[in-house]
Parts: structure tokens; C-alpha cells; sequence
């Protein structure tokens, strides 16, 4: 007979970055300083789109848009440390993660745009079509990992989850399936503070998300988000572990959306603008620039062209978008299946002749 | 040719499969060690270890979840779902993701996963364990719906089913799981989807139907065949289904019954008639009666013989066409 602690947990966090741009050597992860010129100039052309693709959508040119500013630092942070051949499940926020993953962005404007050939991977990488419901992203990036294991494939699967979404029952499935598979998946939650206007506390009583790998047996570790070494670093950590058969690994990136939750979205209605202020301080590139000013790796004329060079990249690829032809009338009929079955064959055919 | 039932005809094809093809995997509740709760998976681990013949955790969203990331990958997996009232669970996963990746990639990636689950009542099972849940699947654009009805079409169409490119329900019939035993092909062979059987030939009356109540309507139609000589179809898979077959019967008979367990509203009875509606109408001589389910709950044992369509009550829907 016995009453006795059997088991305790500690959530490690990680910061590298601090908020005035200082960082601290001991923990700084190994990046040359070409890696970190290419992260901050992938910071800034993601932000530069964003911004572009939101006043698009104010002016009628692309449909309803979901901006991920303020969290470049966790998405583009997290892409850098996987290799083409991995497999990414990207939500519909991770447009980040997709610019940084070689998705055209006159691509993520025609999705935006209503034609779903936006979604389509470039060939070079494996980009699933980013998830409309939320959560359910997370069983198919388990499954992928699960397959590379059984195939013996080194491949990693790496996925994004808002905080929200870490409360869809698919979400912890997947996490039980990856521990108990021990796949080599990594799965990031973004936690952003908000779902659409549901504050984080309404998601989950515990102190942290990070701390809901334990009870599936394994590691969770919460990092800053607006920290893109912190974020690069635990990554990558958990990517090589996956790799080398160590299995998965939950990571909480600790961030803020700067936006509205959608074009549709009035923030305003359910969170002061002095929070959003406060946020915006610890604002993931400006942070960047502070180190990279005192390390001498930007001054005035670098920072004036990476603006410039994202922004003359981003017009180029929306008059790309621009001159996209409409989409084929039929092209609804295509890929539904492999071959057309009977019965869509003959509405298709009808379709062509009066639709 | 060995006598087999449709568990073993079900056994029989994933064996087969698997033996030809490294990427098919078997995935579920209780179907690794236990072979799973009807046999169906017996042996399969012991002959393909447990890397691909796989006990997963009690998830049924995760089973289907993972089994479509692992298509996606590049497996071909073949997802048991134990009972059928618990697919539900995954039907976001289905009608969300899998029945659309194909679409929403432009065909970068595509699902061949087929989801195996015993449906339909009659075997006095627990609630939930006996549901008819083909109509929701023949209405989801992207998933191909199967039902066979004897241990010779189960092994040819499921060996179809695996090798199909895009998403496949299984539907087995329970209730006859065990009840049919017949001569079938030790060899590998398949059985197209999308094409009926004539179960029987006939020319005063057409009856349609699908899965188990196929062998109670072929036992109604021997039995009145003194009176009326009645035409059999089994549709074998009803997405897509052979409209074709149906519609020449019809031509031919003029009169239509169709037989289903599920509920009659909006089941997939609906779907044939309109179909003859729509290509046969003037060569009808009477309206077409449906012989189904009720819209209720399916009742538990003691009343679910007044629920799933009886012979008697085939017999009557025949007699009622007739009498035009
Ligand atoms: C299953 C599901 N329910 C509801 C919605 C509508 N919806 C879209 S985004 C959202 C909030 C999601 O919040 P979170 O997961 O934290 O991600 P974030 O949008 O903050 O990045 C909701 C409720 C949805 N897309 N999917």
C-alpha cells in the first residue's frame, strides 16, 4: 500500500532572442551569417506580402485573407530547419511557412482568389494543401510520418496547429498516435493567443499547451515564438530527433496575431488596442534587426534594399496573379477521382453541352 | 476451388494483396493479434508482422486520419472500422479530406485508402453496431461506395477496392458474414466497380438491391416464381452504380421494387428511382415501390425483424407492383 508521486513533469521554455534584440551567445543556435540574412529577408518578403494581400482583399482584387503577421518568427524559424523532401501541413494561416516553403506567392493569391489551383506543391517540395478545418491537419501529418517510418524513408512531417485547434479531438488523437507509433512527426502549435475571439484560457485550463506531450509520452517544450533563433533552434532539435528515429516532438510557440483573425475580422470587438501595442514591441523582425544591427549584418542601405527587393518580388508575382487566366469551367470536374466514374462522366458531358 | 464464407473471402483478398503489394497494410481495432472481432484479419499479422498488419489505438477519427496521411505518403492502407455506427467519428476526415485531396492538390497527391466495415442489422447486435450508413457516403463527391453480397464478389471487388486509386467504403454484409459459403477462385481475380450482377433473370419485374438483403431477395423472388418471374439486381457498389442495368430491366420488365435496410427517406432507393425517372419513365407500367428501413432508430433485437426488409415484406412490394 502505498500514496506516492509517481511521475512529475517540467516544461522547458526557451528564449534566445529578448526583446531588445539582445541574445545570449551560450543558447544562440548554429547559423552563419548568411542563414541569418536569409531568414530576415524571408521575414521581411513575408511580410511584405502580407500586407500587399490584405489591402488586395480591401480593394476586391482576391477574396477573404488570413494574415499571419506577428508570427513569421515561428513559421519561417520552423521551415528552415526541414529539408525539401519533408513533408509540410500547413493551416490556412501558415502563408509564412509557405512563401519560406517555395509556394509562389502568386499561387497563395490565386487560392485567395478562389481557385483552388493555388494549393497545388511546387514539384521540388512536399507541401500539403493547407487544412480548412481546424486540426485535423495534425492526423495526416502523423500518418505521413508513420508511413516514412514503415517505408524507412528518413523523412520528418511537420505540421502547424493554432492554440485553438489543439482542443479538436483530432488533434489529440494524433498526438496519442505519434507517441504511441512513435513517428517522426513535429507538431507546432502556434499559439497566438486567439481562436477567431476565444481567448487562449477558454482552450485549456493547464499552464501551458507544450505540457499536453506528457501525457502522451513525450517531449513538449514551449518557446517564444517572436524569437526566430528560439523557435529554429528547438526545430531543429526536433526535426533532427525525428530523423534519427527518436520520434516526435510538440512544440508551443508562445506568439501573438498582430491581425485580425481574417479579412472578415474586427479584433477590436473582443481585445484592447493597448494589448495589441504591447505586442507589437516584441514584434518578431524588428527584434532581428536590433541584433542584426549590433552584430554589423544590416545597417540602413541592407535594411532599405531587403524592402525594396521584397517588394519589387511581391508586385512581380501579383501581376503574375493578375494575368492568371480564369479557371477552365470544367476544371470542377477534374481530379475528383483518378477516372470519372459513370455517373460524373454523364453529368460532366451534360455540363459541357448546357452548364 | 475451396468452399469459403465472406469473412474469408474478405481474408482471403487482403492476404493476397498484401503478399503481391509492400505498400498494402492492414490498420484497426483488434485486428492485429485477435485477428479482428469477426476474423476477418485472422493469421494476417502472424504471415505480415505487426509493421503492417497494425493494432491501432481505439480512435476511429484516427484511424482514418492517419490511414489518409499514410495514403497520401505513398501507402495503401486498409482501415477497419469495427462497427459501423462508429464511423461517423470520421466522417470530417472522409468528407474534408480524403474524398477532396486529389482535387485540392490538382492531383500532387491522392488517398487509395479503403475503409472495410461490417453494416447492416439482423444479427440481434448491440446498438450502433449495425447501421446503414451507405446513402451519406454515395452522397460525398469523392468516395466510391461498395456493398457486396456474396464470399465471390466480396474477394473480387474487395481486390478491386484496394487497388482503386481514390477512397473506397467497404460496407460487408454482417448479417451474412457467415451464412453464404461458395466456390471461389484461390487465384486473384477482380470484379469492376460501378457493374452490377443479374442475380436472376426475368421479364415481369425488376428488383434492385445491394449487399445482404440481396440473398433475401433472390429467396423472394424463387419463392413466388410460380406467379411472377422477377429479375434480380445487384448493384454490388451504388458509387458509382450501373444505371445501365438498371434501366435496361426496367425496359424490359416495365415494373421496379427496390429493397434496402437503411431508412427509406432520402436512402438510395431515392437515387434508382429517380435514375429510372429519368431515362425510363414511359416504359413503366406501374409506380415503383420501395422496400426499406423505416425513419426511425434501428430498433434493438427484439424488434429489428420488423425493421430490415423480410421476405414476406419483398413479397408484398412485389405483389403491389403486379397489380397494375
Ligand atoms: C473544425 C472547425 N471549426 C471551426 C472553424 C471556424 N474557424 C476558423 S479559424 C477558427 C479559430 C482557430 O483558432 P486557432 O486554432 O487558435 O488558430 P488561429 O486562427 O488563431 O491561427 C475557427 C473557429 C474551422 N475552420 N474549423
Amino acid at each position: 500500500m502505498a500514496r506516492k508521486i509517481i511521475e512529475k513533469f517540467e516544461i522547458e521554455y526557451l528564449q534566445v532572442l529578448g526583446e531588445d534584440g539582445r541574445c545570449d551567445e551560450k543558447l544562440m543556435p548554429k547559423l552563419s551569417d548568411e542563414q541569418i540574412k536569409k531568414l530576415y529577408e524571408t521575414m521581411v518578403l513575408a511580410r511584405t506580402f502580407d500586407d500587399k494581400a490584405f489591402s488586395m482583399q480591401r480593394q476586391g482584387r482576391i477574396g477573404t485573407y488570413i494574415q499571419a503577421k506577428g508570427q513569421e518568427a515561428s513559421q519561417i524559424g520552423a521551415i528552415f530547419a526541414i529539408e525539401d523532401k519533408d513533408w509540410l501541413f500547413p493551416m490556412y494561416r501558415s502563408i509564412a511557412a509557405l512563401i519560406a516553403r517555395k509556394q509562389p506567392m502568386h499561387k497563395v493569391l490565386q487560392y485567395f482568389g478562389g481557385d483552388i489551383k493555388g494549393l497545388e506543391s511546387p514539384k521540388e517540395v512536399n507541401n500539403f494543401p493547407i487544412s480548412i478545418p481546424v486540426g485535423t491537419q495534425t492526423l495526416h501529418a502523423v500518418g505521413a510520418a508513420w508511413a516514412a517510418k514503415l517505408k524507412k524513408d528518413k523523412n520528418v512531417s511537420l505540421a502547424f496547429v493554432g492554440e485553438g485547434g489543439t482542443s479538436k479531438a483530432d488533434f489529440l488523437t494524433g498526438m496519442n498516435f505519434a507517441g504511441v507509433f512513435q513517428v517522426p512527426a513535429v507538431l507546432i502549435c502556434e499559439n497566438n493567443q486567439y481562436a477567431i475571439s476565444v481567448p487562449r484560457k477558454i482552450q485549456t485550463y493547464a499552464e501551458t499547451f507544450a505540457q499536453k506531450a506528457i501525457a502522451f509520452g513525450f517531449k513538449g517544450i514551449q518557446v517564444d515564438g517572436n524569437d526566430v533563433f528560439a523557435v529554429y533552434k528547438v526545430v531543429k532539435e526536433a526535426v533532427d530527433n525525428a530523423r534519427s528515429g527518436k520520434g516526435p516532438t510538440f512544440i508551443e510557440c508562445y506568439t501573438y496575431r498582430l491581425a485580425d483573425h481574417s479579412t472578415s475580422d474586427d479584433a477590436l470587438k473582443y481585445r484592447e488596442k493597448k494589448e495589441v501595442e504591447e505586442w507589437q514591441k516584441k514584434e518578431p523582425i524588428e527584434r532581428l534587426e536590433k541584433y542584426m544591427r549590433s552584430k554589423k549584418l544590416l545597417d540602413d542601405a541592407y535594411k532599405e534594399k531587403t524592402a525594396k527587393e521584397a517588394k519589387e518580388k511581391v508586385e512581380k508575382e501579383v501581376e503574375i496573379y493578375e494575368k492568371l487566366p480564369m479557371p477552365n469551367k470544367e476544371d470542377t470536374f477534374k481530379n475528383m477521382f483518378e477516372e470519372m466514374p459513370f455517373q460524373l462522366k454523364e453529368q460532366y458531358e451534360e455540363f459541357m453541352k448546357n452548364g | 476451388m475451396a468452399k469459403i464464407n465472406i469473412v474469408e473471402a474478405v481474408n482471403s483478398a487482403l492476404a493476397q494483396e498484401m503478399e503481391k503489394d509492400n505498400d498494402v497494410i492492414v490498420m484497426g481495432e483488434d485486428v492485429g493479434v485477435n485477428g479482428g472481432v469477426f476474423r476477418a484479419t485472422d493469421n494476417l499479422q502472424k504471415k505480415f508482422g505487426p509493421n503492417r498488419v497494425i493494432d491501432t489505438p481505439l480512435s476511429e477519427e484516427g484511424i482514418v486520419g492517419t490511414a489518409i496521411g499514410m495514403a497520401a505518403y505513398g501507402l495503401k492502407p486498409v482501415a477497419e472500422i469495427q462497427f459501423s455506427g462508429f464511423l461517423f467519428a470520421a466522417f470530417d476526415q472522409l468528407f474534408s479530406h480524403a474524398a477532396r485531396i486529389r482535387w485540392r492538390s490538382s492531383n500532387r497527391y491522392h488517398v487509395p485508402l479503403v475503409v472495410r466495415t461490417p453494416g447492416g442489422g439482423g444479427v440481434r447486435a448491440f446498438e450502433l453496431h449495425c447501421e446503414c450508413p451507405e446513402s451519406y457516403f454515395a452522397h460525398m463527391p469523392g468516395i466510391k461506395v461498395v456493398c457486396p453480397s456474396t464470399p465471390y464478389d466480396t474477394k473480387g471487388l474487395l481486390i478491386s477496392a484496394i487497388r482503386d486509386p481514390d477512397p473506397v467504403i467497404f460496407l460487408e454484409p454482417m448479417r451474412i458474414y457467415r451464412a453464404i459459403k461458395e466456390e471461389v477462385p484461390e487465384k486473384e481475380y477482380t470484379i469492376p466497380l460501378g457493374k452490377a450482377k443479374i442475380a436472376r433473370e426475368g421479364n415481369d419485374v425488376t428488383l434492385v438491391t445491394y449487399g445482404a438483403m440481396a440473398k433475401y431477395v433472390l429467396q423472394a423472388a424463387e419463392k413466388i416464381q410460380d406467379k411472377v418471374d422477377a429479375e434480380v439486381i445487384d448493384l454490388r457498389t451504388i458509387y458509382p452504380f450501373d444505371s445501365e442495368a438498371i434501366i435496361n430491366s426496367v425496359k424490359k420488365t416495365g415494373r421496379a421494387v427496390i429493397v434496402h435496410e437503411a431508412p427509406k427517406t432520402s436512402g438510395f432507393g431515392a437515387e434508382i428511382i429517380a435514375t429510372i425517372n429519368e431515362k425510363a419513365l414511359l416504359s413503366l407500367e406501374a409506380p415503383i415501390v420501395r422496400v426499406t428501413g423505416y425513419d426511425t432508430v434501428l430498433p434493438m433485437a427484439k424488434l429489428e425483424n420488423y425493421h430490415i426488409p423480410s421476405e414476406e415484406r419483398i413479397i408484398k412490394g412485389i405483389s403491389k407492383v403486379m397489380s397494375f
